[in-house]
């Protein structure tokens, strides 16, 4: 045969001998021989040699496996170490649980947290061109008291520039709006409100979209759009829907150019469900020059010899001959912020990189990962210390036959490897069990690393380790063990041997009620900013996008029909939703203001029913009313910080001035004031606002439902006359209650997560002490037994017993109060709105701590003494 | 006594040795396989089936001719026994009178 034809892999081929029977190798080499060379004749090289490892590994069969002997004395030693520890385990069934179970569970959470910290790290990767893309980042410095500021908002234009003048420099440019931009996508009579993005042509090919049907370059025609796989099989179903016609905001027919795999969450690009041609957006080729109008991103992939840092100082000043006079002052520099940055390092303060919430939110995670498998493993150390002095006699018998120390080291960590290798495969089945529910409680997609040989490496590691740290200390202290006092069982355990026990157990105990104080301010603090009250009624107030054209110029009609119909009361419009922040001014103008002062204020523009629809609360003044119909463009109702700001008594009738054609004015007559809206964050103050009247529709309505019915009914109706005036809109709209509990979405999580960590944390530590008790109490059985026959009462047994663990756990107590009050202090300092560190909830962590301790040890120390003294004094 | 039931993998399997005559060894036998049920399956697998078909003494073997893609190695060739093929027909007629016991199919 010839030299060069390739060979079955070599180390597969080893495996394969060392474990098969001889009388098999032949045959079975013969076949696998065969397999390969066949399935090379159809495909890759690579593939044919994974399919032999494949083959190989299922050989491991027990037909085919040698039976192995061997007659050296090390092989004979571990296998009397294996047969010892399998027996002890077996003899202690109830201890051998609480061990292996409390060491598996911290050794799942651990897994859990990598497996967190592993898709924090590879965010983003999914895009193949990772090392390569770069966000163009805007560093402005605004002078005074607004400082240096790093901006991802840029111009059009921009993005032009930088393609055109250095094509040496960058392989793509992609410029997109710089906010996802919902939009009403529809084919025949189906209606769907999208998310996505208007992209430069050269976005799919940059960001390696995952086509499934047509092409990346899809976006080349201003027509076309591509659309997700997700959204594709909603309007087409199992059809190639290539070249079928979707409607944008019932506006643009566009051709479906292709469709792409849905963008994985740990992705900046998630949720994109649709990519339409940038031209869409800026309204034609004109649209590409504006260096005006800061509402895009840009983003750039570098040619493969262009270095990052080279090109980030090379268009640092590309802006400046561009941008306007006043803006110039601010001197705009340019820098690249690669791909791999932006997730956990993309947090900037006056102008400079910062350590990231993401960041800290990750390492936080990581050290609780760390300190639950560390709990796990002092219980593993404490249990198997507590338990081995009763294996002292082995321990003799063992010295006085010959048995060196090392010997006895090599055993005890024999033994402790064992346990936590197995310990290891039963944390990967509880963590595998309890991936889909932590995913639901992070709102990730993550799944094990299971085909990560590294992941595997590292748990292997860190099993070993495991072993051998909770092994070491019952392995060098038992071998200490001097043979003659062993047998004879008179060596005692003085407090040297149990102090490193006892600082264990107030360790565990520190860092669990610890835990359960913090859980208890996390939802306290939640609850606190739920029962904010926040100034309007968010309770049956539906909210809903007017993204199709046909709903303008028939809001009279929809708000007669609507109300005639029983199922709405009132029906209002705004420019802005209730649920963000977005419209802001500083250039309102008032009577005996500080020139020098310019705050600023959400302004956002209503009509006359608005506030009816809401249900804001007035607190002076009166509401818009189409009474006074000739008020609109002139009137305003402020809120009360916006009064407190502007520095009015009463503001009745006052008047403000703002230069603003959209708001109408200049000049505008206070007519009410409104309770402070939390429109924004339930956790930071409240932003003063100012209410414009308008009589022009704006984009977002506000339907107030009719309690009186019961909710789905109500909806139907609404439905129905809406359809009845305007068929062709979709009737898409969000209750304003879930949008409000969407706020809390990641402080819940938090507040979940701790509550799970405290959770395993304290059943951890319960297990440890529990098996502790047992052990103390098993230990002092006859004196418990010659108590009792001497008259001790159960009472006063059980207070004996429990006494030695409260005094540990109010050690610890003592010691996590503290720590705890300066950990949370720092947390709740970055919260605007936020609860006080009420003592009770330091004490009610302590009470908890304490009930558990006693709880756990009381069931020990109740069994020892109701034990009738016959069966623990009849021996000997 | 061993058990002497078939599962419907040993069934498949024997039907295939004796489909491939002189040519049923393990590679073969598993190849067959896939291509007949469209189902993949290990050598490994194949040849724990074989082995213990032999053990219930269904099939004999011995080892027969090398080839060069084989490394010059010979190949263990399968043969249905007597008690095999009986196996094989019992449990042909076991499914028949099923079939034909079931109303919706009986005759047809």
């Amino acid at each position: 045969m010839n030299n060069n034809m390739p060979k079955p892999p070599k180390y597969a081929e080893r495996l394969l001998c060392w474990f098969l029977k001889k009388e098999l190798v032949e045959e079975v080499m013969g076949d696998l021989n065969e397999k390969f060379y066949n399935t090379l004749t159809k495909k890759s090289l690579a593939k044919a040699k994974r399919n032999y490892w494949y083959q190989v590994l299922f050989y491991c069969r027990p037909f085919a496996i040698k039976n192995y002997r061997s007659n050296s004395i090390y092989f004979m030693m571990y296998k009397s170490y294996f047969k010892i520890s399998y027996r002890n385990l077996l003899k202690n069934r109830g201890f051998a649980f609480i061990n292996i179970g409390g060491l598996a569970l911290g050794m799942s959470v651990a897994i859990l947290m990598a497996t967190w910290v592993f898709d924090e790290f590879s965010f983003n990767k999914v895009h193949s061109n990772y090392e390569k893309i770069a966000q163009v980042l805007r560093l402005n410095n605004w002078g005074g008291e607004f400082g240096t500021s790093v901006n991802g908002s840029n111009v059009t234009g921009l993005g032009t520039l930088l393609k055109e003048t250095y094509p040496d420099k960058f392989k793509h440019v992609l410029t997109t709006n710089f906010r996802i931009q919902e939009v009403v996508l529809s084919s025949g009579t189906d209606h769907f409100s999208q998310q996505g993005y208007f992209m430069s042509p050269d976005g799919p090919e940059m960001l390696s979209f995952d086509m499934l049907y047509g092409t990346r370059s899809g976006l080349k025609n201003k027509n076309s759009i591509l659309i997700c796989q997700s959204l594709a099989h909603k309007f087409f179903g199992d059809q190639d829907p290539v070249n079928k016609v979707v409607r944008l905001n019932s506006r643009f027919d566009l051709r479906v150019a292709g469709v792409y795999s849905d963008f994985p969450p740990n992705s900046t690009f998630a949720g994109t469900t649709y990519t339409a041609p940038l031209e869409l957006f800026t309204g034609g080729t004109e649209g590409l020059e504006v260096w005006d109008n800061y509402n895009m991103k840009i983003y750039v992939q570098l040619q493969e010899n262009a270095d990052m840092e080279n090109v980030s100082s090379l268009i640092r000043n590309a802006m400046l001959p561009h941008v306007e006079a006043d803006r110039e002052e601010t001197k705009p520099t340019l820098f690249l912020n690669p791909m791999k940055k932006w997730h956990l390092y993309s947090q900037f303060e006056n102008g400079t990189r910062v350590k990231s919430d993401r960041m800290k939110m990750t390492q936080l995670l990581a050290s609780i990962g760390l300190f639950v498998l560390l709990l796990a493993c002092i219980n593993f150390m404490n249990l198997s210390t507590a338990r081995s002095e009763q294996r002292a006699k082995e321990i003799g018998v063992r010295k006085s036959i010959g048995s060196r120390r090392k010997q006895l080291i090599s055993q005890f960590l024999t033994e402790s490897i064992l346990l936590s290798i197995f310990s290891f495969f039963i944390a990967l089945a509880i963590a595998w069990v309890l991936l889909p529910w932590f995913n639901s409680l992070t709102g990730k997609e993550m799944v094990l690393p299971l085909y990560n040989y590294k992941a595997w490496l590292i748990g292997i590691c860190i099993t070993l380790f495991t072993g051998l740290l909770s092994g070491s200390y019952p392995a060098f202290y038992l071998s200490s063990f001097n043979s003659l006092h062993a047998l004879k069982g008179t060596f005692k355990v003085g407090w040297k041997g149990t102090l490193p026990r006892k600082i264990l157990v107030v360790f565990q105990f520190t860092v669990s009620t610890m835990l359960i104080i913090s859980t208890l301010l996390v939802f306290t603090q939640i609850q606190h900013a739920k029962d904010r009250s926040i100034g309007y009624q968010r309770e049956g107030l539906l909210v809903l996008p007017k993204g199709s054209p046909d709903l303008y110029d028939k809001y009279e009609v929809l708000r007669n029909e609507l109300k005639r119909s029983g199922a709405v009361l009132e029906v209002g419009e705004a420019n802005y939703p209730l649920t963000n922040t977005l419209g802001n001014n500083n250039e309102i103008e008032w009577e005996g203001k500080d020139p020098d002062f310019s705050p600023t204020f959400n302004t956002i523009r209503v009509n006359f029913d608005y506030g009816k629809t809401i249900n804001w609360e007035l607190i002076a003044g009166r509401d818009f009313s189409r009474l006074y119909p000739g008020e609109a463009q002139q009137a305003v109702i402020i809120t009360d910080s916006a009064r407190a700001l502007m520095g009015f008594e009463d503001p009745i009738g006052k008047s403000i001035h703002f230069e603003s054609e959209f708001y109408g004015g200049p000049d505008f007559t206070i007519v009410g004031v409104v309770k402070d809206m939390v429109k924004g964050s339930p956790f930071e103050k409240v932003r003063p606002a100012i209410m414009f009247l308008t009589e022009k529709e704006s984009f977002w309505m506000f339907m107030r439902l009719n309690p009186g019915l019961p909710i789905s009914q109500a909806i139907t109706t609404a439905e129905e006359v809406f359809h009845s005036v305007v068929p062709n809109a979709p009737f898409e709209y969000k209750f304003m209650e879930d949008e409000y509990a969407k706020k809390f979405r990641s402080e819940e999580r938090i507040g979940s997560m701790a509550l799970f960590f405290t959770i395993v944390a304290i059943f951890i530590s319960c297990l440890g002490l529990y098996g502790l008790a047992a052990y103390m109490a098993n230990k002092r059985m006859k004196e418990i037994g010659i108590r009792k026959v001497l008259g001790a009462s159960i009472a006063s047994l059980w207070q004996m017993l429990s006494k030695d663990f409260i005094k540990l756990a109010l050690i610890a107590i003592c010691m996590a109060t503290p720590l705890a009050y300066y950990f949370l202090n720092n947390w709740l300092g970055q919260f605007e709105y936020r609860t006080d560190l009420h003592w009770w909830i330091l004490a009610a962590g302590g009470a908890v701590g304490i009930l558990i301790t006693l709880l756990t040890v009381s069931h020990q120390a109740v069994k020892a003494a109701v034990t009738n003294p016959v069966d623990s004094l009849r021996s000997e | 006594m061993k058990e002497t039931r078939l599962g419907e993998f040993e069934e498949v399997i024997l039907l295939l040795v004796g489909i491939l005559g002189d040519e049923a060894y393990a590679f073969k036998l598993s190849e067959e396989f896939e291509s007949q049920t469209k189902r993949s399956v290990s050598i490994g697998a194949v040849h724990s089936t074989l082995n213990r078909l032999s053990e219930k003494g269904f099939l004999t073997s011995e080892m027969g001719g090398a080839s060069p893609e084989r490394g010059g190695r010979r190949k263990r060739i399968y043969k249905i026994t007597a008690l095999g093929e009986r196996i094989l027909s019992e449990a042909r007629d076991f499914r028949v009178s099923l079939w034909s016991q079931y109303p919706g199919f009986a005759g047809g």
